[in-house]
């Protein structure tokens, strides 16, 4: 689905990651592989260290701290907020809505909408979207664009497939209307016939989480794990995204009217460097325009990946001029989506510690 | 090319003796981390990029079906 929007930019974006590090070579024991194994996977992968909640947090937690840190330095007013669109998969409460709960713990006002999405790696590019519909409404001004994930707490430590790049995150982006004549172009397809390709199986309605389901198994491939985990069919997504994501990128840049040279970085969902790698070649896009560090610094929390991206790699270059961007998110779902648009001149954007 | 892709896969399960072994994936000697790590050094050692698409198990069964991979990607059997 071609999507197309104008009259809005990005005025900020606020990375919160948890202060909590762990590193690759410390949790090499867990994992069913010998030693030399694992570091010749670290190498390919780009498993360096991850950042990981502790102690229960949640992601209101991350996000109350975020907002609280850009009311508290003048970057945003309680009252400019009229809408807030949250997308986690890793929601506090089966019910109320967690952005519900924020808007309260915040004492945000009464006139505005708290939205919750469940959308995982697509989920950032899902969120403006969605901000960017709601400020189609005249008494919508701005949107708080609120992605966030602990995953960590769902998987399982001893699988390999999935423990050494989860990372946990949050970020808080503003979106706003504006007057600038720009166009931002989307695309978005889903596939929900690919939906246990990444999924939790068991903890929602369908299976309760029981005795049972917390019980762990070995998989064919050494992994152990519970239907209370994350599992992922680590070949199916990688199929997927190397399917999917070329073409995608291409029509949408012929849908621009842009050459991929004219897009300054693409700020691409941080599975891993292989697979990043791997997109960037079949694209014949130079990799130092697809950046491919975030797993290795801070692990993959989703959708958070993008805003993390952005704020590691061109976070100083954003607050004084203007680039040509290309997001892409894909996974959870199945779901792929990408964005072109402009971004500049932010009022803020930076990554902080939880 | 023969020479070299099989000190590469004993560089990567030196268990096993490729020469011998027929099926890499059905038999369980190459998982799927395995030919993360053989595409990487494939590329790495004859200086190409292994398409995304291709990386299938299939594709890495046996060391006639990596050759012809290889072959794809532009090379000759003195590579």
């Amino acid at each position: 689905m071609n999507l197309k929007f104008s009259n809005k930019e990005i005025e900020g974006i606020l990375t919160i990651v948890p202060a909590n590090e762990v590193k690759f070579e410390d949790e090499m024991e867990n994992y069913n592989f010998s030693t030399a194994k694992s570091l010749k996977l670290k190498l390919a992968m780009g498993y360096e260290k991850h950042r990981i909640v502790t102690d229960g947090t949640c992601i209101s937690d991350l996000l109350i701290n975020g907002l609280n840190y850009l009311f508290e330095n003048n970057l945003l007013g309680k009252d400019e907020i009229d809408a807030m669109v949250l997308v986690t998969q890793s929601p506090d409460y089966f019910m109320p809505p967690t952005s519900n709960v924020i808007q309260g713990k915040l004492n945000l006002k009464q006139d505005m909408i708290c939205l919750d999405i469940n959308q995982g790696c697509s989920g950032y590019i899902i969120g403006l979207i969605q901000a960017f519909m709601l400020l189609d409404q005249e008494e919508i001004r701005k949107v708080a664009v609120l992605n966030a994930d602990v995953l960590s707490r769902k998987v399982s430590k001893r699988d390999r497939n999935s423990n050494p790049l989860i990372g946990d995150g949050a970020s808080v982006t503003i979106v706003k209307k504006c007057d600038k004549a720009s166009t931002i172009y989307g695309f978005l397809k889903m596939d929900g016939a690919g939906s246990d390709a990444l999924m939790i199986p068991a903890g929602g309605f369908r299976t309760p989480s029981s005795a049972a389901t917390s019980e762990m198994c070995e998989d064919s491939a050494g992994n152990f794990r519970s239907l209370d985990n994350l599992v992922m069919k680590g070949d199916d997504v990688f199929n997927f995204v190397q399917r999917e994501i070329p073409p995608m990128i291409e029509h949408l840049l012929e849908k621009a009217g842009c050459g991929k040279d004219e897009i300054d970085y693409y700020m691409f969902h941080q599975p891993n460097r292989f697979m990043l790698q791997k997109l960037a070649d079949k694209l014949k896009i130079p990799y130092n325009k697809v950046p491919s560090n975030i797993v290795s610094n801070f692990g993959n929390a989703s959708g958070v990946t993008i805003p993390t991206n952005i704020g590691f790699n061109i976070g100083d270059q954003l607050l004084t001029r203007q680039l040509n961007i290309c997001m892409a998110g894909f996974g959870v779902g199945l779901t792929w989506c990408a964005l072109i648009l402009k971004i500049g001149k932010l009022k803020f954007n930076k990554i902080i510690n939880y | 090319m023969k020479n070299k892709l099989i000190k590469i896969l004993t560089e990567i399960r030196p268990e096993f003796d490729f020469n011998k072994e027929t099926d890499f994936t059905e038999n369980g000697i190459l998982d799927s981390f395995d030919i993360i790590n053989l595409v990487t050094a494939l590329d790495r050692e004859f200086s190409i990029s292994i398409d995304g698409m291709d990386i299938m198990p299939e594709n890495f069964s046996n060391i006639d079906s990596i050759i012809s991979l290889l072959k794809k990607n532009g090379l000759s059997d003195e590579s």
